[in-house]
């Protein structure tokens, strides 16, 4: 295996990498004590790490190369072109089996675990709607939306700001937070949607940042920067809870929000609608042509996502107790953008597990202390380098013909 | 291949199980837990990874010299990235492990995110930094504690200094925005409007980490204030001091102790020289302080950074506590807090009913020849 | 009057900076079509291999000249290496796949490299060097524009002809308009498309590194966190401008600068921003693809 040509190949990387992290990995100066400090030991450290890894790379590459070339995707596929999970998804059988056990589980999850494991089980459970959310724009629709923290932020706001000002409840501002996030969303939707791809992106992205800035500048309305303290948490008949149930409580609320997510995400997709969009992210012009109003169908794509984002913003204040602008920053966009696109855009269950992955990973990274962040951008870097598609790409609506031998795998 | 498969998830899920019960596993009482929180990570690492630094010298120290009451210290370092849901999840992470005391909460923002679940456990919880006069004028949060002077303090430590020893009639007031630094502001815009006897002719936040102040600097010189007073930290402070200066605006700099920190005279360089920041009395000479940054140079052959010494206090202020009360109940340590006094690196300190330090004395000081001159 | 021109010029000034960054930018998104979200961190590392190299060079007592060329040099030639080695690891594998993965993977590279140097050097902020003198002939002007605003606007403005002689008249740059307009069709006239895609990361990078290393001598501070801020602005003034268009790249810069600047100046500095974001909105409303960037024709 090891060859003397990959022998070579990984020396020559190594020399490479040695040379690429040399200022910065070797030398730390002091400019005013005028002193230089030189860790020759870096130096190994990197020669022997990008040593093993450029083989690790190569290996990976190879296989990823061998598997595309089996069946076009990374997937062990059956016949009619889908992943093992698909397949048992769609077996009754199965289906009932698997759903009853992770719902059994989702429910004594809490009184298995210790309050930190539920508290960030919720957290990630927010982000699994938050992706669901997204991915109806992103996935669904096709419009790349690099600001969907704004409509986060505006369903935050609202509950504290409601809460603050007019001593407004929980279950209250839940259905106010959605619907202003929605309406935020048809704002921003009508001037901007007519841009296309990256332009797109970008107004997105500076909504995104004006919220945050107004919210952070704002301060007789939104208590600026220090932000809003002393949210109260979600309520259930006005009962009292110790910390530990109100967590536990509002994990079985965010289960149950899941669950209705997944439901209606899952139905919209089946739906004219939905049909709708996927065909518009294909190619708007036929779409046009074949009588889809392009303006309508996607605004609603852009207020339905909005909704599910003010929803989950309010739970979020909830949760926490307290918002401020800094929560709803561009690299909380990025995370959500992530979920989406490495779970695998527009696949429900992809973007679960991104949800789960992404954002347990960084906590079970704690382990690392400083290298937690580092290994965590390492490794989205890895996953898009080897499964580009997402852990579970989406299924594309396939139509078998019955009379055929061989039935191909996708008929466009 | 399925049931392969199987196995494999059992196996993973085994693996999980026990990664999630391996804390529990030490649960023991022969060490004191200490929590160390803060943004070790991210865009505000700076100010969050000097109090870790603090929290492992001081823990190498006492442990070596036996412990607390024969206890080692025992430090769980949790990064939450100056970030509300985060350091929430961290507090819930850290009562789980079994944290007794609680360093930190860099940033008021995520400290007050936090505080609740600390105080629901009875964790006592000091911070070196966070300024926030509502942490602990509220009322609400009777487990916190702080080794800084709040906002409120400072800013008016500053506009009587402004106004009484420098007698400045127009000022503008400039802050980053940020929860410290436009929390110091306001206090300051109000104490100078109460006062009658300067103008504040501009009050205005500056993005922090934009490449060119210039605009702003152009827009104070305009304003023709004789003083700017600055809310927030080093980096923008030494910024705009250097813009001013390039930019010919002789305006006096006045500012909080978030730029009192050696690492802006380093950066800012000629152009600091003359500005005033407000920061602990006289704490260059005193020889604990001396100490904590020699022990700081000989671990990590630099110098410290912002929050360091006030870092130091707060564990020694609780290792302290924790020793004279015998245990790490919270009331116990509140009422050694309140009544212990403790020498540490920005003074004689002892803590009052709200949790804020009494005994840091607060001072002026000015750059001269390239070092914080305290101004009696 | 006074006031107006000294507002003009911090715009100026300030647009240059982005401006620097933003043609990097503008080259790597009009080659592949991809955000190079590590492009900041890119500049990141410039500034801090100059510093280095800089702190070196005074130590060993160089001259003031001399330290300036071999720092820049130094920036350069490492900030190249890192372009070349994140496209080849990072994106060259998503070449294929779709365009979101790419962007995706780029913000992973953007956290790594920053924690990269965060662990490698430090979190603290650094003294810069001064490394361009005051000028004595500024002197009289100074407090409208200093020594480094200049030599940051001459540099920008050389940097700006020499991109488009590049792009519009040598053999390379012909490669590159093939290559963006085409990638399958430049192969097959015999492109080398790898080799064309390197150069310009390599070129993109290496201005980066120009700007690193002048910005922080001009702001005399860096620290590992100076590229997020500073790329987020450079991509917007870049699609301001037009993205894929190099003089598109300056004027968006320039716009913007002079827009954060006058707001500023004559509204509130709180809000500079918001106005900055704002007249992104709006210009992308009444002109979708950019102040001079091409009204692409979909084809049917």
């Amino acid at each position: 295996m090891f060859t003397f040509e990959e022998l070579k190949r990984s020396f020559l990387v190594s020399i490479w990498f040695v040379f690429l992290t040399f200022p910065i990995m070797v030398i730390r100066v002091d400019s005013i004590e005028k002193t230089v400090q030189w860790r020759w030991m870096n130096m190994v450290y990197v020669a022997i790490g990008s040593f093993i890894l450029s083989f690790v790379f190569r290996y990976m590459m190879q296989r990823k190369e061998m598997k595309s070339e089996d069946n076009g995707d990374g997937d062990k596929k059956d016949k009619t072109g889908r992943s093992f999970i698909h397949r048992w998804l769609a077996d009754p059988k199965y289906r009932n089996a698997i759903l009853g056990s992770l719902l059994a589980a989702a429910i004594i999850f809490p009184h298995v675990f210790s309050t930190y494991q539920t508290s960030i089980m919720t957290t990630a459970l927010m982000y699994v709607v938050l992706g669901l959310g997204l991915n109806i724009v992103v996935g669904l629709a096709g419009l790349l939306d690099l600001g969907y923290v704004a409509f986060y932020a505006v369903g935050a706001y609202t509950y504290a700001l409601l809460y603050h000002f007019f001593g407004v409840g929980f279950w209250v501002a839940l259905p106010i937070g959605g619907l202003l996030a929605a309406l935020f969303g048809i704002l921003l939707g009508i001037p901007v949607l007519r841009l296309r791809g990256d332009y797109l992106a970008i107004v997105t992205l500076g909504f995104g940042e004006i919220i945050r800035l107004v919210m952070e500048n704002w301060g007789a309305f939104s208590q600026g920067p220090s932000g809003v303290s002393n949210i109260p948490r979600p309520s259930f008949f006005g009962i009292d809870m110790s910390l530990d149930t109100a967590l536990v409580y509002t994990y079985y609320l965010m289960i149950l929000l899941v669950i209705f997510t997944i439901f209606f995400v899952n139905r919209l997709q089946d739906s004219r609608l939905g049909r709708a969009w996927i065909a518009l992210r294909e190619d708007e012009i036929a779409c046009q042509a074949m009588g889809i109003d392009k303006m309508k169908t996607k605004l609603v794509a852009f207020s339905l996502g909005a909704f599910w984002a003010g929803i989950v913003g309010v739970i979020f204040a909830a949760k926490t107790t307290f918002i401020s602008p800094r929560s709803f920053t561009f690299i909380e966009s990025a995370i959500i953008l992530s979920i989406v696109v490495l779970g695998g855009m527009g696949s429900i269950i992809g973007v679960i597990f991104g949800a789960l992955i992404l954002i347990l990973l960084p906590e079970y990274l704690r382990a690392l202390s400083e290298y937690r962040m580092l290994a965590f951008g390492a490794i989205l870097v890895c996953m898009m380098v080897f499964r580009p598609q997402g852990i579970i790409g989406s299924i594309r609506r396939t139509y078998t013909y019955q009379n055929r031998k061989k039935a191909d795998g996708e008929v466009s | 291949m399925k049931l392969n498969l199987s196995k494999k998830l059992i196996a993973a899920t085994a693996g999980l199980m026990l990664i999630a019960a391996a804390p529990v596993a030490g649960f023991a009482e022969d060490t004191i837990k200490l929590g160390v929180v803060g943004p070790h990570s991210g865009d505000l690492a700076s100010y969050g990874l000097p109090s870790v630094n603090a929290a492992k010298i001081l823990a190498e120290q006492i442990n070596a010299a036996g412990g607390i009451n024969g206890k080692k210290i025992e430090l769980l370092v949790e990064d939450t990235v100056c970030d509300a849901k985060t350091a929430t999840d961290v507090a819930t992470k850290l009562i789980s492990d079994g944290a007794q005391i609680v360093l930190g909460g860099i940033c008021s923002g995520s400290t007050k995110a936090a505080l609740p679940i600390y105080k629901d456990s009875g964790i006592l919880v000091m911070s070196p930094s966070a300024t926030n006069p509502a942490l602990t004028q509220s009322g609400d949060y009777d487990n916190f504690f702080r080794t800084i002077a709040p906002d409120d303090a400072q800013a008016q430590l500053d506009v009587d200094f402004a106004l009484d020893k420098l007698g400045y009639t127009k000022i503008a007031v400039v802050h980053d925005k940020g929860d410290y630094g436009k929390g110091f502001a306001e206090f300051a815009k109000k104490f100078l409007e109460e006062s009658g006897k300067a103008e504040v002719v501009l009050f205005e936040g500056v993005t922090p980490g934009a490449v060119d102040y210039s605009a702003i600097v152009q827009k104070i010189k305009k304003s023709g204030a004789e003083a700017v007073m600055f809310g927030g930290y080093h980096p923008e402070a030494s910024k705009i001091v250097t813009m001013m200066k390039k930019k010919r605006l002789k305006a006096d700099f006045i500012s909080d102790d978030g730029v009192k920190d050696n690492t802006f005279i380093k950066v800012a360089g000629k152009f600091a020289e003359s500005a005033y920041a407000s920061g602990p009395t006289d704490t260059s000479s005193n020889p604990l302080n001396k100490a904590a940054v020699a022990a700081h140079k000989a671990e990590y052959n630099a110098d410290p950074g912002a929050f360091y010494e006030n870092a130091y206090s707060a564990v020694l202020a609780m290792a302290n506590a924790v020793k004279v009360a015998g245990s790490t109940d919270l009331d116990a340590l509140k009422k050694a807090l309140q009544s212990e006094k403790v020498d540490t690196p920005v003074g004689t300190i002892s803590f009052d009913e709200r949790g804020d330090a009494i005994g840091v004395g607060f001072s002026v000081y000015q750059v001269q020849d390239g070092v914080f001159v305290e101004l009696k | 009057m006074d006031y107006f021109i000294e507002l003009l010029f911090s715009g100026l000034s300030r647009g240059a900076i982005y401006a620097l960054i933003a043609l990097g930018y503008t080259m790597v998104y009009g080659i592949i079509g991809l955000i190079n979200f590590a492009h900041g961190e890119i500049y990141m590392i410039g500034a801090f291999t100059s510093f280095i190299i800089a702190t070196i060079l005074t130590i060993l007592g160089f001259p003031g000249l001399a330290i300036i060329l071999l720092a820049g040099l130094a920036a350069v030639i490492w900030s190249a290496s890192y372009g070349y080695t994140i496209e080849k690891v990072a994106y060259k594998p998503l070449r294929h796949a779709p365009r979101l993965s790419a962007l995706i993977s780029a913000i992973g590279m953007s956290m790594f490299l920053q924690n990269y140097v965060l662990l490698a050097q430090t979190s603290d902020f650094l003294p810069f060097p001064q490394l361009v003198p005051d000028f004595d002939f500024m002197e009289p002007i100074a407090h409208i524009v200093g020594s480094s605003d200049m030599v940051i606007l001459v540099t920008t403005t050389v940097v700006m002809i020499c991109l488009t002689i590049l792009i519009k008249y040598t053999k390379i740059g012909k490669a590159m308009r093939a290559t963006s307009q085409d990638r399958t069709m430049a192969m097959l006239v015999g492109i080398n498309v790898n080799r064309i895609i390197s150069i310009t990361f390599i070129i993109g990078s290496s201005l980066a590194a120009i700007g690193g290393m002048l910005v922080a001598s001009h702001i005399g501070q860096i620290n590992f966190y100076i590229g997020f801020i500073a790329g987020i602005k450079a991509f917007t003034a870049a699609v301001l401008g037009g993205i894929g268009s190099i003089p598109g790249a300056v004027l968006g810069s320039v716009v913007l600068g002079l827009t954060e600047s006058f707001a500023t100046g004559y509204v509130s500095s709180d809000y500079e921003d918001v106005f900055a974001f704002s007249l992104l909105v709006l210009i992308l409303i009444f002109k979708p693809s950019g102040l001079l960037g091409k009204a692409d024709t979909q084809k049917v």
